[in-house]
């Protein structure tokens, strides 16, 4: 390119301002002249100026649009100010900016900071508090909808619940187990350092026992499913939202929270028991093969005082707990999918919330239950 | 630089080029030049690859056979320098628009300001605001989100930041498709306003005859995995060929044909 770099000129000899550019006036070669041009057009507000073109090579729309932004913020457009000697396809250009200068925001108007915070923090508030109303409402309609389809068992999608088990449960398998065994295998190890100094490695096994069958290997299988197939839903059922699939369900006659959220509810409520009790045997495995590794308690011997000491109470009290974390990681995964609006970005959000509000609620379920359990001596 | 190796007139150069996705072929030994300065319209029934086309051309979809050439170079034989000073004498503007939609408008067209242009903020904004207003569309609408956008809006919006760099090519994918008949004739005529004024060539697909008529210098039919006709309409409405006779002698044909005479 041989075009000279953009330059301009100024000239007050005639007795009129003059401004007069030169070179290649496209918008990549102009970065450094912007600012000198602001500060021209500021000394000379209210003075005639005529822009000679003459020297101008080359002008796109950003050169155009920086001329004419000159000529209408220093000059009160009388007759004498004009652009001269500006060839047909310049003048064509800087005629078609001048009526597009005006500057527009780029992003929403913020207000106050302070008052910004505050009313974030309200929002917040009321927004969580008619959340959980939503929420509650969504548990009743999949309730409700649960219930018809009790009384009308042909409404039932058994393809879709099956494919659902398969893929939430059984493919969570080898993960859920391989989490299991190394907790269980970890937990055994830390009780056998400690529990060694008191000369009580045999009490290993309780450990072992009681902790994973009545919490790690539930809590651990509620924790993962959350992460797997809770995001999931919400994903699935988000995408579906955006591209209208779920308003074509609706004017279809088809009740999506028949046909979507059901399925997957039912499908976590039979597996989660599934998967928390290969883990709780996974995990009781590892605690066992440590002990044997790790301490002198041979397989027989674990196995012997597991019989022994390990009442049945704490199997089902882990258990127990397992439908109902399901329950609440398919709502809230199901609801929160439901809420996607707009954007892929909303997507992405929902999809975090749903992960977060799960293992928040399974965990908050979990104390309760610790709590009942002590009250009626589980 | 290119400037040499550039053949005068033809700005988009497409040369036996095959398309196919597994087995299945899309485009067949297909020709087509797009001259400087030119809107050429590209039809075709639905599944013929019309957008294909395009997606081959900018470089989206890359050919089994044959050679795109753009400004004179091949962009996939092209090293990321000179890809990167192809794209930035282009513009596209997507179906739905393609807008980001984590940011506002104003963002959008600034994104590639700020990515290729080394330019201060404050000329980066007025750029953007210059390219949405002359988009047609309202200074309110910098502000806005995608999502807050109606289908029209969206398009000016996809049309200002494929604007943004000042492009020589403007690559519009069904531009008028979605828009209500005054809106989509105002596009029409925002396009041909533009082309005037800004001297770009236009590269569009589109199925609207009123469009085709409005705007196009030439048209080039897609069928039989090949380009069948190039030429000025009134040219290519002659041509013997049962799915362009049914094109543009069919009732919408027609009356889009009296809709211009009239």
């Amino acid at each position: 390119m041989t075009d000279s770099a953009a330059s301009f000129d100024i000239d007050v000899s005639g007795g009129v301002l003059k401004l007069i550019p030169s070179g290649d006036w496209r918008g990549r070669f102009l970065g450094g002249l912007d600012d000198a041009l602001r500060d021209f057009a500021d000394d000379s507000v209210g003075r005639d100026l005529i822009i000679d073109m003459s020297g101008v090579k080359r002008l796109d729309t950003v050169g155009a649009m920086m001329l004419q932004r000159t000529m209408h913020s220093c000059t009160n457009r009388t007759k004498a100010s004009q652009f001269s000697s500006a060839s047909e396809a310049h003048a064509a250009l800087l005629a078609q900016v001048e009526n597009h200068l005006a500057p527009c925001h780029v992003e929403p108007v913020q207000g106050n900071a302070f008052i910004a915070v505050v009313r974030r923090l309200g929002k917040g508030v009321v927004d969580a508090y008619f959340a959980s109303l939503e929420v509650m409402s969504f548990i009743g309609l999949t309730l409700s909808s649960a219930g018809r389809v009790l009384a009308n068992p042909k409404k039932m999608r058994w393809t879709s619940t099956v494919w659902h088990m398969e893929e939430a449960g059984l493919n969570a398998m080898p993960i859920v187990s391989l989490m299991s065994f190394l907790i269980g295998a970890v937990v055994a190890y830390m009780g056998a350092k400690i529990l060694r100094m008191f000369n009580a490695d045999i009490f290993t096994v309780e450990l072992v026992g009681i902790s994973v069958l009545r919490e790690f290997g539930v809590l651990l299988s509620a924790i993962l499913v959350a992460g797997r197939s809770g995001s999931a839903f919400t994903a699935q059922i988000g995408s579906m939202k955006l591209r209208e699939e779920i308003d074509a369900m609706r004017v279809l006659g088809l009740d999506p929270i028949e046909t979507l959220v059901l399925p997957r509810v039912i499908a976590l409520v039979i597996m989660l028991p599934v998967l928390a009790f290969v883990a709780a045997v996974v995990g009781v495995v590892g605690g066992g093969l440590v002990a044997a590794t790790a301490m002198d308690i041979s397989p027989a011997l674990f196995v012997a005082r597991f019989q022994e000491v390990i009442v049945i109470n704490h199997f089902w009290a882990g258990l127990i707990k397992a439908p109902f974390f399901a329950f609440v990681i398919a709502i809230i995964g199901c609801f929160q999918g439901m809420e996607v609006e707009g954007s892929a970005e909303s997507l992405g959000q929902r999809t975090t919330l749903s992960v977060v509000q799960a293992l928040f609620l399974v965990i908050v379920i979990d104390a309760f239950f610790a709590m009942f359990y002590l009250e009626i001596d589980f | 630089m290119t400037e040499a190796k550039e053949n005068a007139s033809h700005v988009i150069e497409v040369e036996g080029l095959k398309t196919q996705f597994g087995d299945f072929v899309v485009h067949d030994n297909l020709d087509l030049n797009v001259r400087s300065g030119e809107i050429i319209g590209v039809v075709g029934g639905s599944g013929t690859g019309k957008s294909v086309l395009m997606r081959a051309i900018i470089g989206l979809k890359r050919p089994s056979a044959g050679k795109v050439r753009i400004f004179g170079e091949d962009y996939y034989e092209a090293s990321d320098r000179e890809r990167e000073a192809i794209e930035q004498r282009w513009g596209v503007l997507f179906q739905g628009g393609a807008l980001f939609s984590s940011l506002t408008v104003a963002q959008n067209v600034m994104a590639p300001i700020r990515e290729h242009l080394n330019l201060p903020q404050e000329l980066a904004k007025d750029i953007a605001a210059l390219k949405i207003s002359m988009s047609g569309l309202p200074e309110e609408a910098g502000a806005k989100y995608p999502s807050e956008l109606s289908g029209g809006m969206s398009k000016r919006a996809g049309l200002a930041r494929a604007l943004a760099l000042d492009p020589e090519i403007v690559f519009l994918d069904e531009p008028t498709a979605g828009l209500d008949p005054i809106g989509a004739a105002k596009f029409d005529e925002l396009i041909v306003n533009l082309k005037e004024s800004l001297g770009l060539t236009v590269f569009m697909v589109t199925h609207d005859l009123d469009t085709l008529h409005a705007t196009c210098d030439r048209v080039a039919v897609l069928a039989e995995k090949r380009v069948i006709a190039c030429g000025p309409l009134d040219e290519v409405r002659r041509t013997d060929h049962p799915w362009i006779q049914e094109y543009f002698a069919g009732p919408r044909g027609r009356a889009a044909l009296d809709a211009k005479a009239g």
